[in-house]
């Protein structure tokens, strides 16, 4: 049933590029979010502050195992082909109408509700459009060369990262602060148009898969994928081992590798957003032919070896590596050139509204060259003679040395390395868990169960943790007994160590290894199709 | 190895009741009762509505296959 290579070549492009773009898709949101919180969610008002929440929760908890139970179920009913091509332009015209919402200035209320429904419609799509691609490709390559085809899929969501980081990055660059800040951040989105109607033109060409195309001449086609693929015992529990065994670890390294690591570079090291964003395109860039290198492995020796070391390895190296990066860029490690501090202070006044904007700018130099800059800004308005203070802020940034900036470079370096042992070889694996006529359904439920809200809860589960340390090392710091925590910062980390140890005894005892090509990931290894 | 797998059965099913336990008494409910905002609040929400019946109604579903020797040789 394999197709020629030059053909797969074919495929692998058209699947693989409006995979990447629906990550892209995805991702500007979350990297804009700060500045689409100030044009569509206003603090100030408690129920746009809420849909602002629920736009950056439920698309990526919520929404995406619907979305996968809604278009698993189609694509095993009308075929992958059809079904694919609808998610891709779901995303894409979602993602071009956010850019072009009116603010909430314009508009008022319907601002944040439209884009609270785009988000979802971009949740939904994506739920979609994973499973399809890599049963899609899986269906078209040789049987022991599925892992090699396969994970050029998975590149897909690390480029589709990488991608928009460069997106973002370049239109900053192009005009200036003011320009991005009044309507520059569109333009990611509205790029988005051009890729999708590329991707649709080549998708359109491509044939309906030739496993799926036979299921449907023989007639046996499912007729209610969702019944039996999760109404029937049998399969069930593959589901839950698919889930437990591997997708749950495989999500929540994927997410601290590319989502915590950032988070904590930017929020916990405070470094300064343009170079964290700099450093982390280098290290996704250089990490990501590792994809294709666990997937062809994968091929050799077995999947489930290269995706359990990836998690066992993960589990051990966490806490050295975050608390490498944290010490790398600590002030404390470092000595100040005291005479090269500046200090300068400016003054914004709003004359229409009366409010003045204090900003203090302080930088400190160090013999390293690292910089630290902290920029106070105190809002006041005069009033009946009187200066009241309405908001104060306080943010630090601090710009690294390029000795410095390569040693966090390598540190996500390594932890992309463990994103690609676990993920390379899912695709594959999903695929050959599960039978023709319900795979879609089947593959697509644990696999967004286990990236969208084991790993998406991630970033916030890791960030109550290290909060919740914090706060117990203030409570005994008042009391004058000795702290609870040697490293909060690093607390964080035991959530994707504990779940990650879970799935890593789960898949080591119950999934079965042996290097069977079709239904070979199953514990009992029944050859299903094919 | 099947003896194990229906011995580990008993682990997922009290792995669900401690997830359960803590799920809701230290992680979901205080942060839905004591919210200090909207994240806190969605955040509760989703772990006590979502997160906590995928991991405790999944386990408890695992465990019990497992034990029952479903994932047998």
């Amino acid at each position: 049933m394999a197709t020629e290579t030059k053909g797969l070549w074919k495929i692998i492009g058209a699947s693989s590029v409006g995979t990447l773009i629906e990550w892209y898709d995805f991702y500007i949101f979350g990297s804009l979010a700060t500045i689409i919180s100030t044009k569509f969610f206003p603090a100030e008002n408690p129920t746009a502050a809420f849909l602002a929440t629920l736009a950056t929760f439920a698309a990526g908890f919520v929404v995406r195992p619907f979305g996968a139970l809604f278009f698993g179920r189609l694509g095993d009913l009308i075929g992958r082909k059809y079904t694919f091509m609808v998610t891709l332009l779901l995303m894409g015209g979602a993602t071009f109408l956010i850019g072009c919402i009116p603010s909430y200035e314009s508009i008022g209320f319907m601002a944040p509700v439209l884009v609270l429904l785009l988000r979802l419609l971009q949740g939904l799509a994506l739920g979609g459009e994973y499973g399809g691609a890599a049963t899609y490709v899986a269906e078209h390559a040789p049987a022991h060369r599925r892992g090699y085809w396969t994970s050029w899929i998975q590149t897909t969501a690390t480029v589709g990262l990488f991608i928009s980081l460069l997106v973002i990055m370049g239109t900053r660059l192009a005009i200036s602060k003011e320009a991005f800040n009044a309507w520059g951040w569109r333009v990611p989105f509205w790029v988005s148009i051009i890729m999708v109607a590329v991707s649709y033109v080549i998708r359109k060409n491509m044939d309906e898969s030739p496993l799926f195309a036979k299921v449907k001449a023989e007639g046996n086609i499912s007729k209610n994928p969702l019944k039996e693929s999760f109404g029937n015992k049998q399969n069930f529990k593959y589901v839950l081992l698919a889930l437990f065994g591997a997708t749950m670890g495989q999500g929540v390294v994927w997410y601290t590798g590319q989502f915590y690591a950032m988070s904590f570079i930017e929020k916990i090291c405070l470094v300064d957003k343009m170079q964290s964003d700099k450093l982390m395109a280098i290290a996704l860039l250089l990490g990501t032919p590792c994809f294709l290198v666990f997937g062809a492995l994968s091929d050799k020796i077995g999947r489930k070896k290269i995706m359990l070391a990836g998690m066992l390895l993960a589990m051990f190296a966490y806490r050295p590596i975050y608390e490498k990066m944290y010490q790398t860029v600590s002030i404390k490690n470092k000595t100040e050139v005291v005479a090269k501090h500046t200090e300068t202070l400016s003054l914004l006044l709003n004359a229409k509204s009366g409010l003045q904007d204090s900003v203090f700018t302080n930088s400190f130099y160090y013999t390293d060259k690292t910089i630290k800059t902290e920029i106070k800004t105190i809002q006041t308005i005069k009033q009946q003679g009187k200066l009241h203070v309405l908001k104060e802020e306080t943010k630090t940034a601090i710009t690294i040395n390029t000795s410095d900036t390569w040693t966090l470079i390598w540190m996500v370096f390594l932890q992309v390395i463990f994103v690609t042992m676990v993920y390379g070889p899912i695709a594959a694996f999903l695929v050959e868990m599960f039978p023709t006529n319900i795979r879609y359904t089947s593959m697509s439920l644990p696999y967004h169960i286990g990236n969208g809200v084991f790993g998406g809860l991630l970033p916030a589960v890791a960030t109550y943790l290290a909060s919740k340390a914090n706060d117990a090392n203030v409570l005994a710091e008042k009391a004058g007994a000795n702290m609870p925590f040697d490293n909060p910062y690093l607390e964080g980390l035991w959530y994707p160590i504990i779940v990650s140890g879970v799935c890593f005894v789960i898949g080591m005892v119950y999934i079965n290894g042996k290097k069977k090509r079709d239904g070979a990931s199953r514990a009992s290894a029944t050859v299903r199709d094919e | 190895m099947n003896k194990l797998k229906r011995i580990l059965g008993i682990v997922w099913l009290l792995l669900a009741v401690a997830c359960a336990y803590f799920g809701i008494a230290d992680f979901g409910w205080p942060k839905v009762a004591h919210a200090k905002g909207n994240d806190d609040l969605v955040f509760g929400i989703i772990i006590l509505f979502v997160l906590m019946p995928i991991i405790v109604g999944g386990l408890l579903k695992f465990g019990w296959y497992a034990l029952q020797g479903e994932y047998d040789e």
